[in-house]
């Protein structure tokens, strides 16, 4: 993220409306709501019997955690090939 | 109206027509078109028509059944939403190349034999190549050609294939072809080079974010999508393919979290998204290929979906850059909506379409005992929530405020969403319809508590990913920049390479002409001189002379005896 405040233009530009996303608060509520949801989601893995295929699949919040980690490797391997791969925006052109 | 009038051969000659009406008249005529396409679908009964002998081969160029009328629809429903997205544009050049683009795809379709396939392929490469230059920049232009040489070299292995295929059976039918014989090896490549195979997928990323802002949508559903059904005609069951297709699925998506261009980002999982069918094509059940066939259709629409919000994006800000843009949800809150049902959709999350279609490929992945497949699909399908379902909406709508108060889209634009975007909602609520359209009877249940409830867990928790990585400042941010792919190779490199080679030699040529020739005229120069018309060894002499050395000798030989 940039170290500007966030939509720091945004009320003059939209005639002194201001959004509902525009207040950080706000977005903080959606992220805590978020972390409730998935917490929910996690534990509702005692409350059904899962079918599924391979045995693994079957360990307590498998998918919630697999796709957690993995997500984060992810952008932090795509982060890490930046250093490698990341070129000038007019690389081709010159 | 029967199959005796080729279904795609409608468009192709109906693109004749297009520069002689002006006006909305043409955009009425441009749907017209698409619409009395699916009315003759629905017409048509499984069979063969328009069959002909030449050269002694038996030539098909029409084949009706579920595969190819599955396909045959949903690219005349992407044509219309299409054209109905492109309603405003006046450009005659793409509209009619689209026309011909659309045609030519659906004609390759019906195909029932390799030498029509062929003629069709080619026709799909050069008709949209001009949706690409209709970008009208320089950019858009090298990358056309780039793009028409990779496309054209396509069609060249599979008519080589063919060839190849006629010599050793005889036969030139378009059925299961196998890699059982070089010509099925050619035939493939031709296949994996239209369906982005990992290393031969450059020209994708290249060519489409280079396009117009509603050429991209057209070219979005049907180059790889016609090679999507090539491939399960021909290929399914072929084992290298859940490989392949798994690799297809999993290397895009590190470009796509650092890509800046966002139609780019888009092209990246359009990649990912065909990995998936790849792989079910792979596993080659009937769930499998159902699978594969149902989420190529319901992908054709939830891309378009996304490459016309971002097209939207584009038309009103001129950019679609993730650096440039941010908070266009204050103005664009119609788009805004129409892409994140584009998103939920290829996220494959509960009623929207992706969901009904993709866990097919996933539950015969690990049926079959696929297992690492299994578990990079698995990857895969959070990644393409990462990237797709929450960077594009993220970067472009809402993220850091870009200041861009562009209006909304424009009413044909948000029309063209909008049913887009129903379709996308109604495919995942209520799939039967699709269902019943697909190859083979189908003995699946998407919602099923597991399923859902395994589903949302996957796709929560890496939306948590993504949130921590956010507020932790650890994602990596949107930048001007080119990330490098493997068309560095030929962009780069294979230049470089020719220039060092012609460099080399022409230093070799210097050096011979600067060191070796001066010898060469010295040795020249000396046998002149001594062999030469006026050279010691040479020269002419009087008889006289002769007569009188010889007098001279034989004098000498006198005065020698006598002494």
């Amino acid at each position: 993220m940039t170290e500007a405040p966030v939509n720091d233009r945004a009320p003059e530009k939209d005639g002194g409306k201001r959004f509902w996303l525009d207040d950080r608060r706000n977005v903080h509520k959606l992220f805590w709501a978020l972390v409730v949801v998935c917490s929910f989601l996690f534990l509702s893995d005692a409350f059904y019997e899962k079918h599924v295929i391979y045995a693994f699949e079957n360990w307590f919040g498998f998918f919630g955690l697999f796709g957690f980690f993995l997500s984060f490797a992810l952008v932090l391997t795509a982060r890490e090939l930046r250093k490698i791969l990341m070129r000038d925006e007019d690389y081709y052109d010159r | 109206m029967t199959a005796e009038f080729p279904p795609g051969l409608l468009l192709i000659v109906g693109a004749l027509l297009v520069p002689f009406i002006k006006g909305n008249l043409r955009s009425v005529y441009m749907l017209a078109l698409p619409l009395l396409g699916i009315w003759q679908l629905t017409a048509l009964e499984p069979g063969v028509f328009g069959v002909m002998s030449i050269f002694g081969f038996e030539l098909t160029h029409v084949r009706i059944d579920k595969l190819s009328l599955l396909f045959g629809y949903i690219f005349y429903i992407a044509a219309t939403l299409s054209v109905l997205f492109a309603w405003h544009s006046d450009d005659l050049v793409e509209q009619a190349s689209a026309l011909v683009y659309v045609g030519a795809a659906i004609g390759a379709t019906f195909a029932g034999d390799l030498i029509t396939l062929f003629i069709y392929w080619e026709l799909v490469a050069i008709a949209s190549v001009f949706l690409i230059w209709a970008g009208r920049t320089n950019r858009a232009y090298r990358a056309g050609f780039r793009y028409l040489i990779i496309q054209i070299s396509s069609g060249v292995l599979l008519a080589a294939g063919a060839v190849l295929r006629a010599s050793e059976t005889g036969s030139v039918a378009f059925d299961k072809i196998g890699l059982d014989s070089p010509g099925g090896t050619l035939i493939l490549l031709a296949f994996g080079i239209k369906c982005a195979f990992p290393l031969l997928h450059n020209w994708l990323q290249d060519a489409y974010p280079e396009a117009s802002v509603t050429g991209t949508v057209f070219l979005s559903a049907f180059t790889t999508k016609l090679a999507v059904y090539a491939l399960a005609r021909g290929y399914a069951g072929t084992d290298m393919l859940i490989w392949i297709g798994a690799t297809m699925t999993a290397l895009p998506i590190f470009y796509a979290v650092i890509e800046n261009d966002l139609r780019r980002v888009l092209a990246y999982s359009l990649n990912n998204q065909l990995g998936f069918m790849v792989a079910g094509i792979g596993i080659g059940t009937t769930l499998a290929i159902n699978g594969a066939v149902s989420h190529a259709f319901a992908h054709i629409l939830y891309k378009a979906l996304l490459f016309m919000s971002m097209g939207a994006v584009l038309y009103r800000t001129g950019t679609a850059k993730g650096s440039e843009l941010g908070g266009l949800y204050k103005t664009m809150p119609w788009t805004t909506g129409f892409c994140i049902v584009g998103s939920a959709s290829i996220s494959a999350f509960p009623l929207f379409s992706g969901f009904v279609t993709k866990s097919m490929i996933l539950t015969a992945a690990a049926e079959e005992g696929y297992l690492i497949p299994f578990l990079v699909l698995l990857f895969a399908s959070a990644g393409v929530f990462h990237h797709s379902g929450i960077k594009i909406p993220f970067f472009a709508f809402f993220a850091h405020d870009s200041g861009k108060r562009p209006r909304e889209a424009p009413i044909n634009m948000l029309l063209a969403m909008g049913l887009t975007a129903f379709l996308c909602i109604a495919i995942g609520v209520y799939p039967q319809p699709l269902y019943a359209l697909l190859p083979f009877p189908v003995d699946y249940t998407p919602y099923t508590t597991t399923h859902v409830v395994t589903t949302l867990q996957l796709l929560l928790f890496s939306a948590l990913a993504f949130a921590t990585l956010q507020r932790t400042g650890l994602y990596p941010p949107e930048l001007r920049s080119t990330v490098l792919d493997f068309d560095f190779s030929y962009r780069w490199l294979a230049p470089r390479v020719v220039n060092w080679l012609m460099d080399a030699g022409g230093r070799a040529w210097i050096t011979m002409t600067s060191g070796l020739l001066p010898m060469l005229r010295g040795l020249i120069a000396l046998a002149f001189k001594y062999c030469g018309p006026e050279g010691v060894l040479a020269r002419s002499s009087q008889a006289g002379s002769m007569a009188m050395w010889v007098l001279v000798l034989l004098a000498t030989y006198l005065v020698l005896y006598f002494v």
